[in-house]
């Protein structure tokens, strides 16, 4: 097989395999009997065609930046985080706590309070998988898978029985206080010049971005990073140069429940502003595909993160105008995942092809 | 057509050949694995291959088993010319394979990996039945017993290979092609194994034998064909060869690599270990109270065939594996397991590590080259920029100036380590470790994998480093190399120190009967 | 806890535990060769839903059950492409799939009944009936056994009996016939199986298969028999449990069987919590017990009851080595 320029591997894979979904999308719409390109008109108008539908892709985007970088993280260290679903519920329950535990004076000291929570919550969650992995070898993958049933069934004991308060039906938490409630992108100056009306993304995007930035330095900058990704690309050979193995599995997993616990400052304390039942709505799973989109770089992790905002918010609206449920974005979803993460072999094939026979085309030309 | 097969027909008489293969080449990307071999392997005879590492024997013996497709030639099994796209084409026409590494189902029984693949008919029962009947046979026809009801796991590695030969005998197999059989038993077990083959020879089986040991090709073999980079050198009788001029084939100039080196002027004592002792976890004792010592100035080789704790004692010295006894780095203590036993306190206690398994151990092959300069190192205070950030424009540069003094090519920092040759691969590898400046250098099999032509520059920077006043342990299993390297010898077998020699009081025979574990015959202990 | 409620709950269990027993075993087959599978969810989802659809298009459960069929035989070669053809992540490939079949079975069932993505209700002969078992009319008034026989053995559907009978069946596939041996050799060590000249990527294809088509009874079973139509996520994570059972039961046929009536019998306390505070004295949650077969398999998974060691070459791509 041909190798492939860098550029090609960094820029063309992702981009061929989205074409790829895009089309297979496409196909499934037809299947159904609606018109694909309405539909696209529909999330393109939706979700990129107003301030207000760009409140919500940002939104989305946000938690998807933090979850896309929990997967990202373990990744780099071998390691695949499918926990990061049940991670975010529990980030929400540490949001939850400290929001209530307080009546905070102002949303700036709540704010870091609750990422702490958010953060030590999520890690938590993450731990016991990852001493299990480190220690007892146990496969993280089912032991995260099995965490997050573990986790749902936790949250409806603690919304039914402990947090709901008396007399309310649904199982929720009470409302949080008033000095726990985010400034949203309306509220912050300069962005309330494109968003004059209420919108649901908030400041949590920018402490988003920020830990992209963050994540990226720790990765390709610090010691730790350094020995991260050796780990995670040779577990012997870390052995060699004296890398802890059961270390570097806790301290990653560590990063990565924190991360996707921190997903939880910007729907439930953001948008929310109490404890729901599946709080999270699968941004946790989301992130796997954003990681493998992103090519588990923290940059484009961002961008995949704005790719899925827009699906999501672009998927709502499908249910909201047309006949498309908004399940259509759990198929697009799946086939970005499958076409990034499971075939990728198949679109470097064919790009491998490709390359091949335009470089002997460029060789007779020459010769 | 009724033309060609009588041709064929009288081909196949006039033949005396059992195999013979024909313009035979195999490429994997770039790199020629095989080009435009002819061989033909007399029926009923011991045929042997021999060739360095890479030489392309080990490809050339899998595209007769099917297991590669070669590019072009042609394939004749007694005279036929046989087509063998698959395994399973090659088991038809009766050819049968025990590889280097085994290909062994190791919790099923002995008796059901015999019968995988070549089942009498869909239930179980009836092949089991058969096959317990003819080990039975085999095991008494020639020395080959086995319990058919162990498993595989439970099995040594002598008794695995005999499974593997009976699985090639019980899908009657006349052709038999072993693939560097020996590197793994121990020389009792290897003359056991060649007592078998000759059994098998003389009735009337073919035997294809892979080596890149001189002396069981001479021990053993009828024929002997040399391989060399991809190409066949020559075949000739082994009776009317000698060990010289195959390892003159083999290696294509005069070989007996001398290196050029003062006498040693040994300092102080740098590494002592007494009663060395490592327990694997399962349970098996590898190293069983080992003690010596190295002196600064000094280079100790440890020969032996593999597999008898070298590795072990590596790992136990780099920090990679627990271990007990005593070792002391210039009076100080270095802690054998627990806190302190692990690579990063080697390293800040002075011990470099060139490890055996460079893709395994040595380098991180998606890493660039600069990345893998840290590894290890990626805590020295010189590669940092401050206490959190690691300072990577200070380490491609220094890693610029590694690649310079140790002519790594391509000299690019940025390029992934998996793109480098073998033998530059080796020298990132030594070119981190020497340049440490250690006080003791643990370097196993330096040159395995490498072109001669960085042997020779790598030997000279292991003298160098000694001359420059640092302990060395060498392990290789190369002889040659132990020879013309080490200041003392030290034999390993099962675990143990068998001796102590001086390479001038001492010759390859000698070595040879201690790798054995025999050690009737002493010359005293070299100083 | 009178006999009679104790009669109901095995009721339960043995219902609830045959779609966890034949995901269960439809996951055995594929891991036993090499191939995780974390997608037995996404291809009973997907079996549920054309079972559901075509059961009440044609009126016809057995129509459905082979629609249910088709269809998870339809994932299980997708899977079967990414994780052997293409050598892909094998974990990514289940995961993927099962995204996958929850958005594509919601989008089809509304394109199709557009009830809000759910199949019409079944009845009669769309959905599998329980039958009575020989005997069991005639025996019900002998105590203590005859309500056993009559209430928990018999009177369920064709396809709870099917799921018991291919416990054995798969016993004696998997260790007395040729194609078993193969297929867990090539589940512990490949090469060995390709150098003995059988085709590696055949013997995991033909798994992949019979996990596909195992996973589509399990489907089927769901929305004609268990219940009488598709929802949506009606499967609710029952391929996860299967998954955890496979893993408790350490990828062994019969101790399966035990692993899925351990797992269903919770599900099935799950849905009396008044009798679990009878038996016990305490109110225990319902959560508690909805989450008992993921704790356990956690348990399991950490070797603190017994040790589970994976098929060795389980998620590995083979390639032949250099």
């Amino acid at each position: 097989m041909d190798r492939l320029p860098r550029w090609a591997d960094v820029v063309l894979v992702p981009l061929i395999s989205l074409v790829f979904a895009a089309i297979i999308s496409a196909l499934v719409l037809l299947v159904i009997g609606q018109s694909p390109v309405e539909a696209f008109k529909v999330m393109v108008d939706g979700a990129l065609g107003s301030a207000y539908g760009w409140g919500y892709t940002l939104y989305y985007a946000t938690s998807f930046i933090f979850t896309g970088l929990a997967v990202t993280v373990a990744f780099h260290a071998g390691l695949f985080n499918i926990g990061g679903e049940g991670q975010a519920q529990l980030g929400g329950l540490g949001v939850a706590l400290v929001c209530l535990s307080l009546p905070w004076p102002h949303w700036t000291i709540a704010l870091a309070a609750a990422t702490a929570g958010a953060a030590l919550f999520g890690a938590a969650w993450a731990l016991i998988p990852a001493y299990l992995q480190a220690k007892r070898g146990s496969h993280i993958v089912i032991t995260t898978i099995m965490f997050n049933y573990i986790a749902a069934a936790l949250m409806v004991y603690v919304l039914v029985d402990v947090l709901r308060p008396v007399g309310q039906m649904d199982p929720a938490s009470a409302r949080f206080p008033e000095g726990a409630q985010l400034p949203a992108l309306n509220d912050l100056p300069l962005f309330n010049l494109i968003f004059q009306k209420p919108v649901p993304a908030n400041i949590t995007l920018l402490i988003a971005l920020v830990m992209a930035v963050v994540i990226w330095a720790m990765l390709w900058r610090t010691r730790l990073g350094y020995q991260i990704r050796a780990f995670g690309k040779s577990e012997a050979a870390a052995k060699y140069a004296g890398i802890n193995p059961v270390r570097i599995t806790i301290i990653a997993m560590l990063i990565s429940g924190a991360l996707a616990g921190m997903m939880s400052i910007n729907n439930v304390m953001g948008e929310a502003e109490r404890l729901l039942q599946n709080s999270s709505e699968g941004a946790g799973f989301i992130g796997i595909a954003v990681a493998l989109m992103g090519r588990n770089h923290p940059f484009g992790v961002v961008l995949a993160a704005l790719l899925f905002g827009f699906l999501y918010q672009g998927g709502a609206e499908l249910g909201l105008w047309t006949s498309i449920p908004i399940e259509m974005r759990i198929v697009v979803q799946g086939l970005v995942i499958l076409f990034t993460g499971a075939l990728d072999m198949m679109v470097r094939m064919i790009l491998g092809r490709i390359f091949g026979m335009v470089r002997s085309a460029r060789a007779m030309r020459t010769a | 057509m009724s033309a060609d097969a009588n041709s064929m027909g009288r081909q196949a008489t006039a033949a005396p050949f059992a195999i013979e293969l024909k313009g035979i080449s195999k490429s994997f990307g770039p790199v020629q694995a095989n080009k435009d071999i002819n061989i033909a392997v007399p029926r009923g005879t011991i045929h042997g291959i021999i060739g360095e590492n890479g030489a392309g024997k080990s490809t050339l013996m899998s595209i007769l088993y099917g297991f590669y497709k070669a590019d072009s030639g042609q394939i004749f099994v007694g005279g036929t010319l046989t087509p063998i796209p698959d395994s399973q084409s090659a088991i038809r026409a009766g050819i049968g394979m025990v590889f280097q590494h085994f290909k062994l189902v190791q919790n099923f029984t002995v008796l059901e990996n015999i019968v995988l693949g070549a089942e009498d008919g869909a239930l179980l029962n009836t092949s089991l039945t058969k096959a317990r009947k003819v080990l039975k046979d085999l095991a008494q026809e020639y020395e080959l017993d086995v319990d058919p009801d162990a498993l595989i796991e439970d099995l040594s590695v002598g008794h695995q290979q005999r499974v593997e030969i009976l699985k090639a005998l019980y899908r009657q197999a006349d052709i038999l092609i072993l693939d560097e059989p020996t590197g793994v038993l121990t020389p009792a077990e290897a003359d056991h194994l060649f007592r078998i083959l000759r059994g098998l020879r003389d009735q009337g089986k073919t035997i294809i034998l892979i080596t890149h040991k001189l002396r069981e090709i001479m021990e053993t073999t009828d024929n002997v064909s040399v391989m060399r980079r991809g190409t066949m050198v020559a075949t000739v009788k082994t009776a009317e060869t000698s060990p010289e001029a195959l390892a003159e084939l083999m290696v294509g100039r005069k070989v007996l690599l001398e290196v050029e080196k003062q006498a040693p002027r040994p300092g102080p004592v740098v590494l002592s270990v007494e009663n060395l002792r490592v327990r694997d976890e399962h349970g098996v004792d590898r190293l069983r109270g080992i003690s010596f010592e190295i002196r600064a100035g000094e280079i100790l080789g440890i020969a032996g065939v593999a597999g008898n704790g070298q590795s072990e004692l590596l790992a136990a010295l780099g920090g990679m594996m627990k271990a007990s006894g005593k070792v002391t780095l210039k009076g100080q203590d270095l802690p054998l397991s627990g806190a302190g036993a692990d690579g990063q306190s080697r390293r800040e206690a002075g011990v470099a590590h060139v490890p055996e398994d460079r893709h395994h151990h040595g380098l991180i092959l998606d890493f660039a080259a600069w990345e893998n300069v840290a590894f290890g190192y990626h805590n020295d205070p010189k590669y940092q920029k401050s206490a959190l950030f690691m300072d990577n424009d200070a380490l491609r540069a220094d890693t610029e100036k590694k690649m310079a003094t140790f002519d790594v090519r391509p000299p690019i920092p940025s390029l992934a380590a998996k793109n480098f040759s073998g033998g530059n691969q080796q020298k990132i590898v030594v070119a981190r470790e020497m340049e440490q400046n250690p006080d003791l250098l643990l370097i196993g099999q330096p040159t395995r994998g490498v072109d001669i032509g960085a042997i020779e520059f790598i030997h000279k920077q292991i003298v160098a480093l000694r001359d420059a006043g640092k302990a060395i342990l060498l392990v290789s299993v190369e002889l040659d190399e132990i020879m013309s390297l080490s200041d003392r010898i030290a034999v390993m077998f099962d675990g143990q120190i068998m001796g102590l020699r001086s390479p001038e009081s001492t010759n390859e025979r000698e070595l040879g009967l201690l790798m054995a574990g025999m050690t009737g015959k002493t010359t005293g202990e070299a100083a | 806890m009178d006999y009679a409620t104790l009669l109901q709950i095995l009721d339960t269990t043995l219902r609830l535990a045959t779609p966890l027993l034949l995901a269960c075993l439809a996951g055995l087959y594929s891991e036993r060769a090499g191939i995780f599978d974390i997608g037995l969810e996404g291809k009973m989802l997907a079996a549920a839903m054309s079972a559901g659809a075509v059961a009440a298009l044609t009126g016809s459960a057995w129509a459905g059950l082979l629609a249910g069929i088709g269809a998870s035989m339809i994932f299980a070669a997708l899977h079967g492409i990414a994780s052997i053809t293409f050598r892909g992540n094998q974990l990514i490939s289940g995961v993927a799939l099962n995204f996958l079949a929850s958005g594509i079975t919601v989008l089809i069932a509304q394109a199709l009944f557009a009830q809000g993505g759910r199949t019409p209700p079944l009845t009669g002969d769309a959905r599998f009936n329980p039958v009575t078992l020989p005997g069991a009319e005639a025996l019900r008034d002998v105590p203590v056994i005859g309500p056993l026989y009559y209430e928990v053995i018999s009177g369920h559907s064709v396809l709870v009996y099917l799921a018991l009978l291919a416990v054995p069946l798969t016993w004696w596939v998997l260790f007395r016939t040729r194609f078993g041996l193969r297929l867990r050799a090539v589940g512990e060590n490949p090469a060995a199986v390709d150098t003995a000249g059988v085709s590696v990527v055949g013997l995991r294809f033909a798994a992949v298969g019979i996990t596909g088509i195992l996973c589509g009874i399990a489907g089927a079973y769901m929305a004609t028999a268990l219940q009488a139509g598709f929802g949506r996520e009606m499967t609710a994570g029952r391929g996860y449990i299967a998954l955890a059972a496979l893993i408790f039961a350490k990828w062994r046929p019969v101790a399966a069987l035990w692993a899925c009536l351990l797992f269903g019998f919770f599900q099935a306390l799950a849905l009396r919590p008044d009798v679990v505070e009878a038996v016990v004295q305490v109110k225990v949650p319902v959560p508690l017990l909805d989450a008992l077969p993921y704790i356990l398999t956690v348990l399991v998974l950490a070797g603190f009851v017994g040790k589970a060691i994976p098929p060795r070459a389980g998620g590995e791509p083979y390639v032949k080595e250099r």
